[in-house]
């Protein structure tokens, strides 16, 4: 019984059947790690133990080796910040509402995505931790019962629905990501022997395919994709309150929740994109993440990329057209101030960059995608930047204006996220199935292109 | 013959197959232990007679433990435990407190469900030795397995023809000792 569709193309190349992608898949988690990997695992290294010795010099010396000021109190930190949850909120968008939306495409990218989520939740709860100053207080940020009296945190405070969001979000991640792995942990554990065996074997968790176990796996799966849904829109509207419920012009606007929610979306696929576009061809998977994968993401790519712009420009319409004189100088300083050049580089990489994907011929251009998937990135982490320095750096007493000028542990504490997440995403692409086994077995029949019957 | 430790297995290659070899060995009238798949087969569950399972409703019970814990921990400490004017939005303001009480129900929700799953299926580290009846059910392949001491009124070669005219493409025995 081969059922294919007319219209759709393929979503599995080359003919693969069950035991083809079991192949495929564990062969990367079986071989010796190729030299590729292993300069890549290098380079990931020394720049993570460079990032350590900054950090750590961070918490030893204190917030003052950063290049803030009284004017900018907050600069990189909050921008790698929210520019790494927003990456990570491409995972659970592709795993959870992908799966809501049925759209089958997703099996062969979920389980990277969702990992890369994962590395990039804990990058941005690394700045948070660093701009504490006191990392060893961070508790405080939780009701715990304490001695001045029960003073308990403020629950009227977006930071402390950070503190609530973040970590449900982490956490949440990870046992979804963790569930989806467990079956997949099996199928290499059962080719394993010794030592491997036994190591995959706990991390398969004994899972043996028992139908009962696959219907209530169905059944978590399901709920924790309708779960995480809301969940990865309430993490970036609650990070853009971070903002939006201060009275900083150029802060204080309705429009944030929407507005970061789909840049997240746009820097998140962006990110994907990248890391897919390295790892079907360093893992030769071009028959599992093909051109029309690239193609889909692309086409969101677009599309959050253009909401970004909208958003951009009514931002603007309503600082003219509110009347308010502080408003109307925020953005005016924005687009024309000291800071002109990081708002051309946001509007050019976000706004303009996007727009070649109208074009199918450009959407599956594998070069452009590529680069143009960095450019993203680098634009979104401009927009974050401008949104956050160039509402602080004219504020309303002309006096005390001022700039931001990264210091080396600015730098450093940024590379060490770099170093910290590529670190953990080869060790992921090295040791654990980086495709989804189990559902893209699902999919294999319907949409592989195989047309001999079985 | 040892009580419930020999099984025969039919194999089989294909989920459209196995789903119509599931309702015509049930049809025969043999009871079915389990069926092992590679991967979720829509309608296997149906198909063996099984309930869709409790967890969802599991799941929404622990989200309403979320939602009134964190709602009545938010009100009792600013409310009540050390009230405080901030911002003049009042000692109980409630719009301030739906974002953590969300948050805290999704939290409570997933891990509570995800938890009681592995409770429910016994998954756990330790069980790092399952025994399997046939590893290619991780691969490709779809295992029925029925037992023996359960079926004591059908004969085994009857067994294996049932298996085999429902489109097994191998029957093996296998003792589970």
């Amino acid at each position: 019984m081969q059922v294919t569709s007319p219209v759709r193309p393929p979503l599995v190349t080359g003919g693969k059947k069950a035991a083809d992608v079991t192949n495929d898949i564990c062969k990367q988690v079986e071989g010796k790690p190729t030299k590729v990997w292993l300069v890549a695992m290098g380079i990931s290294l020394i720049t993570l133990a460079f990032g350590a010795y900054c950090l750590g010099t961070l918490w030893w010396e204190g917030l003052g080796l950063w290049g803030l000021n009284k004017t900018i109190g907050w600069s990189w930190d909050i921008t790698n910040f929210v520019w790494w949850v927003g990456i990570g909120h491409a995972g659970t968008l592709i795993s959870a509402i992908l799966l809501l939306f049925r759209q089958k495409w997703r099996t062969s990218i979920n389980r990277a995505a969702e990992a890369m989520t994962i590395f990039a939740v804990l990058c941005a709860a690394t700045f948070i931790l660093a701009h504490m100053g006191r990392p060893w207080l961070a508790h405080w940020a939780l009701p715990l019962p304490n001695t001045y009296g029960s003073l308990w945190v403020n629950f009227n405070s977006a930071l402390v629905w950070d503190v609530f969001a973040i970590s449900t979000y982490l956490t949440v991640s990870i046992v979804f990501w963790y569930v989806g792995l467990i079956p997949d942990f099996a199928t290499i554990r059962e080719r394993a022997t010794g030592v491997r065996r036994v190591i995959y074997g706990m991390l398969s968790f004994g899972w043996t395919g028992k139908a009962k176990d696959w219907s209530r796996f169905e059944a978590v799966s399901l709920v924790l994709a309708g779960l995480s849904t809301p969940l990865v829109l309430s993490v970036h509207t609650i990070v853009s309150m971070d903002f939006a419920t201060s009275i900083i012009p150029g802060w204080h606007t309705t429009i944030f929740p929407p507005y970061f929610v789909a840049g997240a979306i746009f820097s998140g696929f962006a990110m994907v994109q990248t890391l897919m576009l390295i790892t079907r061809v360093v893992y030769k998977l071009e028959d599992y993440i093909t051109l029309e994968h690239i193609e889909s993401m692309n086409k969101i790519i677009l599309l959050t990329g253009s909401i970004v712009g909208i958003a951009y420009i009514t931002e603007f319409f309503i600082a003219a057209y509110s009347g308010a004189p502080y408003e109307k100088f925020t953005f005016i300083n924005r687009a024309f101030g000291p800071y002109w050049w990081a708002y051309a580089a946001m509007m050019s990489c976000n706004v303009i960059s996007p727009q070649f994907f109208w074009f199918k011929k450009l959407r599956r251009n594998l070069v452009l995608s590529f680069i143009l998937s960095i450019v993203v990135n680098i634009g979104m982490w401009f927009e974050r930047f401008v949104i956050i320095c160039t509402s602080l750096n004219r504020d309303f007493l002309p006096s005390s204006w001022a700039m931001f000028y990264p210091t080396f542990y600015d730098i450093g504490v940024y590379m060490f996220t770099f170093g910290f997440f590529f670190t953990c995403f080869l060790l992921f692409a090295k040791y654990f199935p980086v495709i989804n086994m189990a559902e893209v077995k699902t999919i294999i029949k319907s949409s592989s292109g195989n047309k001999e019957s079985h | 013959m040892e009580k419930g430790k020999n099984f025969i297995l039919g194999v089989f290659d294909d989920e459209d197959i196995l789903l119509e070899g599931v309702h015509k060995v049930r049809k025969a009238g043999v009871n079915i232990h389990e069926v092992y798949t590679p991967f979720p087969v829509h309608g296997l569950d149906t198909a063996l007679g099984y309930k869709y399972s409790n967890l969802p409703v599991a799941s929404f019970i622990y989200g309403m433990i979320g939602t009134i814990s964190a709602l009545s921990t938010m009100i009792w400490m600013l409310g009540f435990d050390w009230p405080m004017d901030i911002g003049g939005k009042g000692h109980i303001p409630l719009p301030d407190f739906i974002p953590i009480t969300f948050e805290f129900t999704v939290l409570l929700a997933a891990h509570g469900m995800v938890l009681t799953f592995f409770i429910v299926s016994n998954l756990w580290p330790w069980n790092y030795k399952p025994k399997m009846f046939d590893p290619r059910s991780t691969d490709d392949k779809f295992v029925m397995a029925i037992d023996l001491a359960k079926n004591t009124n059908i004969k085994i070669e009857e067994l294996e023809k049932i298996l085999k005219d429902s489109g097994a493409v191998e029957v093996n025995k296998k003792d589970m000792n």
